[in-house]
C-alpha cells in the first residue's frame, strides 16, 4: 500500500514529464486579448518615451524603481551595511522619478482596467490554473517570488528591463540593449517551454 | 598619415553626445518635487497604455514566450519605430539628451539569460508587473516582493560584480552604427525601415 502510495507520488510529480500532449487550456490565445491595438499602444509608448526625454531627461525604466525603493528598506533594517554598497553608493536608496513612475503604473494599470471592465482581483491566472491546477496558489506565489529575484538580479547585471534595455535602450540603438533584450527572451522562452510544454 | 587614418576612421561625422554616467549628483533632477510629481504623471500613462495593450496580462506575456502571442513584439516594436525617430528628431533639434546604455558583453547576456529565467517564472517584468498589479493580479505582490530581493541581493555582489563580470566585455556607450562603422542618420534610413518590414512581417504571419 504505502509503495503504491509513494510510486502514485513520484507518478504525479514526473506526469508533466510524461504527458506530450498539451494540457487543455494552456494555450495564451483561449485567453482574452488587449483591449486596445497593440500598434496604437506601442505608437503612444513611443510617443510618451518623446515626453519623458524632454520634459525629464529620462528614458523610460522600471527596474531601477525597484532597486531603489529595496535600499529604503534595507536602509531602515541595515542603514550602515546598506550604504557600504557599491550599488547603493552609486544609486542612492530613495524615492526618485523612476520609483515614482513604478508607482504611478499601478495607478495608470487601475484606471485602466477599471474603465474597460477588466478588474480581475485574482491569486491565479486562469493560464497558470490550467497547466499547474487550481489548489496550486504557492507554487505559484513561489515562482513568482523567486522569478522576480532572478529577474531584478538580472536586470541590475544586464542595465536594465524590459523597459529599460528592450524600449528605451533599443530605440536609442544601443548595442548592449539589443543583446540584452534577445537574451531576455532566449531565456525566457526556453524556460517557459520547460514549465508548459514539456 | 594621421590625417588619412582619421578620415577613414567611422568617427568621421561628428561624435554623437551620449549622456553623461548615469550616476547619482546631488544636482540631480529626479530627486526634485516636480520631477517626482512629473515622473507620478508619466507612470500612469505609462501604466494606462500596458494595460490597454494587453501586456500586464499573464496569459499574453506568457503567450510571448511560449511563441503563440506576439502582442508584446507588436507593441516593443512599434514603440522602438515611433520612439526612434521621435527622440533622434529632437536630439537632431538640439531638444534632448542621449543616454545611451552602456554595452558590457558579459553582463547584457549573462544578466539577459538570468532576467528571461525569471521572466517566465514571474511571468511579468517590472513595469508591466506594476500594471498586473494595478489590474488586480495579485500574485504580482509576490512578485514586486522578489524584485526588491533581487535587486538588494545584487547590491550585496555589486562590488564584486563591477570587478569582475562587468568589466568583462566593457565596451562603454555603444551603438550599432558605430559597431557597423555607419553614420547614425544613414543607419537609421535602413535600420527604421527593417523594422517596419519585421513589424508588418508579424502581423501578417501571427494570429495574435
Amino acid at each position: 500500500m504505502k509503495t503504491i502510495l509513494l510510486m502514485s507520488i513520484g507518478l504525479s510529480a514526473l506526469s508533466p514529464l510524461l504527458l506530450s500532449a498539451v494540457t487543455p487550456g494552456t494555450h495564451p490565445r483561449d485567453y482574452p486579448g488587449p483591449a486596445w491595438s497593440p500598434y496604437l499602444v506601442g505608437g503612444l509608448i513611443g510617443v510618451l518615451s518623446m515626453f519623458t526625454f524632454y520634459f525629464s531627461d529620462k528614458p523610460l525604466g522600471a527596474s531601477t524603481g525597484y532597486a531603489r525603493l529595496a535600499g529604503l528598506l534595507g536602509r531602515a533594517v541595515a542603514p550602515k551595511h546598506t550604504d557600504s554598497l557599491k550599488f547603493y553608493k552609486d544609486n542612492k536608496p530613495a524615492v526618485d522619478w523612476e520609483v515614482m513612475l513604478v508607482l504611478g503604473a499601478i495607478l495608470g494599470a487601475f484606471l485602466a482596467a477599471w474603465q474597460g471592465n477588466e478588474l480581475t482581483g485574482e491569486w491565479l491566472p486562469e493560464l497558470w490554473a490550467a497547466r499547474f491546477g487550481a489548489g496550486s496558489l504557492t507554487l505559484r506565489l513561489g515562482a513568482a517570488l523567486v522569478g522576480g529575484i532572478f529577474m531584478a538580479f538580472g536586470a541590475r547585471l544586464a542595465g536594465g528591463c524590459t523597459s529599460g534595455h528592450g524600449i528605451s535602450g533599443t530605440m536609442q540603438l544601443s548595442v548592449g540593449s539589443w543583446i540584452a533584450v534577445i537574451c531576455f527572451f532566449a531565456g525566457g522562452i526556453a524556460t517557459a517551454l520547460l514549465l508548459f510544454r514539456v | 598619415m594621421t590625417a588619412s587614418t582619421q578620415s577613414n576612421a567611422p568617427a568621421a561625422s561628428p561624435p554623437i553626445d551620449k549622456g553623461g554616467p548615469e550616476k547619482d549628483s546631488p544636482a540631480k533632477r529626479e530627486f526634485s518635487a516636480n520631477q517626482l510629481l512629473l515622473g507620478a504623471f508619466f507612470g500612469v500613462i505609462f501604466g494606462f497604455l500596458l494595460q490597454k495593450g494587453g501586456v500586464a496580462k499573464y496569459h499574453i506575456l506568457l503567450g510571448a514566450l511560449l511563441l503563440e502571442d506576439f502582442t508584446v513584439v507588436k507593441v516593443m516594436l512599434t514603440a522602438i519605430i515611433v520612439g526612434s525617430i521621435g527622440v533622434f528628431s529632437l536630439h537632431a533639434m538640439g531638444l534632448v539628451k542621449l543616454h545611451i546604455k552602456p554595452t558590457r558583453y558579459a553582463a547584457n547576456i549573462i544578466g539577459g539569460l538570468l532576467f528571461g529565467v525569471g521572466f517566465a517564472l514571474l511571468g511579468y517584468c517590472p513595469g508591466t508587473g506594476a500594471a498586473a498589479l494595478g489590474q488586480g493580479n495579485w500574485d504580482a505582490i509576490a512578485g514586486v516582493l522578489g524584485l526588491m530581493a533581487g535587486s538588494y541581493l545584487f547590491a550585496e555582489c555589486s562590488a564584486w560584480l563591477g570587478k569582475t563580470v562587468m568589466k568583462w566585455g566593457d565596451r562603454g556607450k555603444l551603438m550599432l552604427p558605430e559597431l557597423l562603422g555607419m553614420r547614425l542618420s544613414a543607419f537609421l534610413l535602413i535600420f527604421v525601415p527593417v523594422l517596419i518590414v519585421v513589424l508588418v512581417a508579424v502581423d501578417r504571419f501571427t494570429v495574435r
